[in-house]
């Protein structure tokens, strides 16, 4: 059986990528046969954030205009040879994505056997984002603790209820996670950011994992390396803890309380 | 952060008030979720309509899709102003 997620959010800007690619990693290094495909036509980023951007050299919209067979896309990662990454074409215009054949293409991958397709949403709630959303079996909403993250992910749970092929076939919608992303517990102690349970309690869903706000996402996205692989860093351990989650594993919440700091810590400087 | 902002009042915990703020506008926009996409072009032409003959404010019409068993209904209710003997209509 294969399982279709989708990595989405509606706002841009808070981690589906990052989150994509770690997601893909993460199934991967646990043996499962991955592919994740970027939707974002016109926008490809995927390849970037994987490490594998100069070897696209057919596209996501290459197989469904049936320009390149499937196994010309795939890209075979560096790391695993049980995942891989089909890039989003940058040059096609937006209409490129059909639900013909987007649906093609993910039947096709399931014969090929592979366990998991991970849909790496675009931003906002246009065709790009529709199509990544609408044959999913499970979504990863991706959410900042900021007010217009939290009020896009509503909007996106919305759809994942309606405009899915669950939602449209009666099986009540896509069921979603939430992913709490760049939380910094130091913030949300202060009361300057909205915490765990606020968002939890505003969209009346339970998070699936949290990622703290760290300097180590960034530096694997500057070496195109999923930041899931640096065991040292903080988010990437995060990013293992939720993945263990989704696969049904039950982990205790980690690096979401701030760092005790002393009396002179606090006068004198952070 | 210095002595300086330490001696100063704690900083307002804004994020209370976005939850607040979440909470209101989230409510809001589940409730016409699920509704026809229609509505607001229907409620604005009927509007319009209406105004023609009296003159009513835009948050006198209210329009609502509610599930009766196996059928939809559309109802409509229009908040008419009080009586007045001079009617500009």
């Amino acid at each position: 059986m294969t399982e279709t997620i989708v990595v989405t959010s509606g706002k841009g800007g808070v981690g589906k990528t990052t989150t994509s690619a770690s997601l893909a990693t993460g199934l991967a290094a646990q043996g499962k046969k991955v592919a994740v495909i970027d939707f974002d036509v016109g926008l490809r980023n995927l390849d970037l954030i994987m490490g594998c951007e100069r070897r696209v050299v057919y596209d996501f919209v290459n197989v469904i205009h049936q320009e390149a067979s499937l196994k010309q896309a795939l890209i075979r990662d560096k790391r695993y040879e049980n995942l891989y990454v089909l890039a989003a074409s940058q040059t096609r215009d937006k209409d490129a994505l059909t639900q013909e054949g987007v649906q093609r293409v993910l039947e096709d991958l399931g014969k090929e056997g592979f366990d998991y397709i991970v849909c790496d949403s675009p931003a906002g709630i246009e065709k790009g984002a529709f199509l990544a959303m609408y044959f999913a079996d499970r979504a990863l909403v991706v959410v900042n603790p900021e007010v217009s993250s939290v009020r896009d992910s509503d909007r996106i749970l919305g759809l994942l209820a309606s405009k899915t092929r669950k939602g449209e076939s009666g099986q009540g919608g896509v069921p979603a996670h939430l992913l709490l992303t760049r939380y910094n517990p130091v913030r949300v102690e202060s009361g300057q950011m909205l915490g765990i349970k606020d968002v939890e309690e505003v969209l009346g869903l339970p998070v699936v994992g949290v990622i703290p706000e760290h300097e180590s996402v960034l530096m694997a996205s500057n070496q195109g390396v999923p930041v899931i692989l640096d065991e040292s860093s903080l988010a990437g351990q995060a990013y293992a803890d939720a993945i263990a989650r989704l696969l049904g594993e039950s982990r205790p919440m980690r690096f979401i309380d701030a760092p005790k700091k002393g009396l002179f810590k606090r006068m004198f400087g952070s | 952060m210095g002595i300086l902002d330490f001696l100063k009042s704690r900083p307002k915990n804004t994020a209370t008030i976005a939850k607040e703020r979440l909470r209101i506008i989230v409510a809001q926009e589940r409730s016409s979720r699920n509704t026809p996409d229609y509505l607001p072009m229907l409620r604005t032409e009927l509007l319009a309509v209406i105004r023609k003959y009296v003159h009513v404010d835009l948050d006198a019409i209210n329009i609502q899709v509610e599930r009766d068993g196996e059928h939809e209904v559309l109802e409509l209710s229009v908040a008419l102003p009080e009586h007045k003997t001079d009617t500009t209509a």
